[in-house]
C-alpha cells in the first residue's frame, strides 16, 4: 500500500465483470474519494450492486463468476493472488437492505468481530463495542439493555445495530446496499445523519434506488446504465446540470 | 427502459402538468406583452380610457404570477424533479416574476400618459419611443421562445441586444435635453416620455434576465460573459440615470438566484429582481 494514498480510496479501471455469459459490468473506470458518501444510481440490473459487492469481494463463491481490469484499494489489487479476503472484509465492511443482526444479545452482535479477530478482554470488547455503538449513534438508545435480544429492537436501531457490527472491526471503507429501502422517514434520516458523520472517518459507499436519498446524503454520484458507468461527479452537479443525456434522461424520468 | 426502471420525477402525470405549467407560463408572457402595447397605444393615442385600462389590467398578471408560483412549488413538493426538469421549474419561478414586472413597466407607462394628458404643453410621443417599444417586445418575444425551446443561442443573443436598447435609450436623452434645453415649458411633458423611455428600456432589461434563464435552462451553468456585459453596461447608463434626476426605486433584499450575489453590483441597475416585490419605479 503506498503511503501516499490516503486510506479508504477506491480506484477502478477498465473493470469489467460476468455472471456466466452474462456481462454486468462492462469497462468501469472510476475513482471513489476517501472519506467522502459516494452513492450509486441507475435502474435495476445497472451493475451498481454488482459493483458494490465486488468492493469486497462478495461474488467469489458465486459459480462462474470472472472479472478482468483492475479494482483496487489504496493502490492494492483486490483481485490480486494471495488477497486475503477475510482481512478484506474487515478493511471494507458492509451493510444490507434488510437488517440481518444475529438473534443475540445486543452486546454479542456488536462484539462478534472484535471477538473473532482476538479481542478477548471484557474491557477491551466492552470499550469497543461502546465505541462502535456511539458511532452508529445507537449507543444512548440501547446502552441499558446490551443483554436484551438485538431481535427486539426496532427496524431502524436494527439496522444502525448492523451498522455498528461492520464499524466494530474498525473499517476504511462501509459498503451499505440499499439500506433505508425498508425504514420509515425518521429511522431513514438518522441512518443518513449517522453517514454524513460517519465520512469524516471513513470512506462510504451506498446503493440506492432512491434519488433524494443520494442527493441528500452524497458527496459524489456515479449514474450506472446497463452495466456501463454513464457518468459520476459531484452529487450538485450531476443532480442539476448532467453533462450525459442518458443521465439527464434518466434523472427526468424520461427514459426508453 | 420501462417508465418503473425510470427515476422519480418520471411518470406521464408529471410530465403534464409541466406542460400545463408551461402553457400558463405562455399565456402570462402574452398577456404581458399585450400590457405594454397596450399601454404604447394609449400614448400614441393620447386615449385616457385605454391607459386607465392598463393600470386596471394588471391585476390579471399578479393573480397569474401567483398561480404559477403555486404550481411549481407543488411540483418541486410532491415530483421533486431534478435535471432539467428542476432548472426548468426554478426558470418558471422566475420568469412569472420578471413578466409580473413587466406588467409594472406597462401601468407605469399609462401613468405617464395620463399625466401627460394633464400637461397644458404637450410634446408629440417621440419615434424613437416606438422603436424602443418595439425592440423590447421583440426581445421579451425571443427571451420566451428561447425559454421554452431551451434555446442558448437565442437566449445569448437576447442578452446580446439589450445593449443596443441602452443605445438607443441614451439617444432619446439626448433629444429630449435639446428640447427642453430650447423649450423650458416642455420639461414636464419631455420628463413623462423619458419616464416612459425608461421603463421600455427596463423591459428590454427583463426580457435579458428570461434570456439569461433560457441559457442556464439549456446548459445547466451561468454565463459569466453575460454577466460581465451586464457590468459594463450599468457603468454607461447610471450615467444616463443621474443626469435625468430619475428617483431610484429602493433596493430591499436580494432574491437573485444561488450563486449570482456578486452579480448584484453588475445588476445593481436592474431593481427588477434586487428590488422591492411588486410596483417597480
Amino acid at each position: 500500500m503506498s503511503a501516499a494514498i490516503e486510506q479508504g480510496e477506491i480506484a477502478a479501471r477498465g473493470f469489467s465483470f460476468w455472471y456466466g455469459e452474462k456481462q454486468a459490468l462492462d469497462d468501469v473506470t472510476f475513482t471513489i474519494a476517501p472519506r467522502a458518501v459516494t452513492a450509486l444510481v441507475g435502474p435495476s440490473g445497472c451493475g451498481k450492486t454488482t459493483f458494490l459487492r465486488a468492493i469486497n469481494r462478495m461474488h467469489d463463491l458465486v459459480p462462474g463468476v470472472r472479472q478482468s481490469g483492475a479494482l483496487e484499494l489504496d493502490g492494492a489489487a483486490l483481485y490480486a493472488p494471495g488477497v486475503d479476503v477475510v482481512a478484506l472484509r474487515q478493511r471494507v465492511g458492509m451493510v444490507f437492505q434488510r437488517w440481518n443482526p444475529f438473534p443475540r444479545s445486543i452486546y454479542d452482535n456488536v462484539a462478534y468481530g472484535p471477538h473473532i479477530n482476538g479481542v478477548r478482554k471484557g474491557d477491551a470488547l466492552d470499550a469497543m463495542v461502546e465505541h462502535a455503538l456511539r458511532r452508529a449513534a445507537l449507543w444512548d438508545e440501547v446502552k441499558h439493555r446490551l443483554r436484551q435480544s438485538a431481535l427486539a429492537l426496532s427496524g431502524g436501531q436494527q439496522q444502525r445495530l448492523c451498522v455498528a457490527r461492520a464499524l466494530a472491526n474498525r473499517p476504511e471503507v462501509l459498503l451499505l446496499d440499499e439500506p433505508a429501502s425498508a425504514l420509515d422517514p425518521v429511522s431513514t434520516q438518522r441512518l443518513e445523519e449517522l453517514l454524513r458523520e460517519l465520512r469524516q472517518s471513513l470512506t462510504v459507499v451506498i446503493v440506492t434506488h432512491n434519488l433524494q436519498q443520494a442527493a441528500r446524503v452524497a458527496d459524489q454520484t456515479a449514474f450506472f446504465f446497463m452495466g456501463r458507468l454513464v457518468e459520476a461527479g459531484r452529487t450538485e452537479a450531476l443532480f442539476t446540470a448532467p453533462r450525459e443525456p442518458q443521465t439527464e434522461a434518466y434523472l427526468t424520468g424520461r427514459f426508453g | 427502459m420501462t417508465q418503473s426502471q425510470t427515476a422519480a420525477g418520471g411518470g406521464r402525470h408529471f410530465h403534464d402538468q409541466l406542460a400545463a405549467l408551461q402553457d400558463r407560463l405562455l399565456a402570462m408572457a402574452s398577456h404581458a406583452e399585450e400590457l405594454v402595447d397596450r399601454a404604447m397605444a394609449a400614448l400614441r393615442a393620447r386615449e385616457r380610457a385605454l391607459a386607465s385600462a392598463v393600470v386596471e389590467d394588471d391585476a390579471v398578471l399578479d393573480a397569474l404570477e401567483l398561480e404559477i408560483e403555486q404550481r411549481a412549488i407543488a411540483l418541486l413538493a410532491l415530483q421533486q424533479p431534478l435535471a432539467r426538469d428542476l432548472r426548468f421549474i426554478i426558470g418558471t419561478i422566475k420568469v412569472s416574476s420578471d413578466l409580473e414586472r413587466v406588467g409594472d413597466h406597462a401601468v407605469n407607462i399609462a401613468e405617464a400618459t395620463l399625466r401627460l394628458l394633464e400637461i397644458d404643453t404637450p410634446l408629440d410621443p417621440r419615434p424613437e419611443l416606438a422603436e424602443l417599444a418595439r425592440r423590447a417586445g421583440a426581445m421579451l418575444d425571443d427571451a420566451l421562445d428561447a425559454f421554452v425551446k431551451g434555446d442558448g443561442a437565442l437566449g445569448r443573443d437576447v442578452c446580446r441586444r439589450d445593449d443596443e436598447v441602452d443605445a438607443m435609450l441614451e439617444g432619446l436623452f439626448r433629444v429630449l435635453l435639446t428640447h427642453m434645453i430650447e423649450r423650458p415649458a416642455s420639461i414636464s411633458a419631455a420628463l413623462q416620455l423619458l419616464l416612459v423611455g425608461r421603463n421600455l428600456e427596463r423591459v428590454a432589461d427583463l426580457a435579458t434576465n428570461i434570456g439569461e434563464d433560457a441559457v442556464y435552462l439549456a446548459e445547466g451553468s451561468r454565463s459569466s460573459t453575460i454577466m460581465a456585459t451586464t457590468r459594463s453596461r450599468h457603468t454607461r447608463r447610471s450615467l444616463v440615470r443621474r443626469s435625468a434626476h430619475l428617483p431610484e426605486p429602493s433596493t430591499v433584499y436580494c432574491s437573485s438566484w444561488p450563486g449570482t450575489f456578486d452579480c448584484c453590483e453588475a445588476h445593481s441597475f436592474r431593481r427588477h429582481r434586487h428590488g422591492r416585490r411588486g410596483r417597480a419605479a
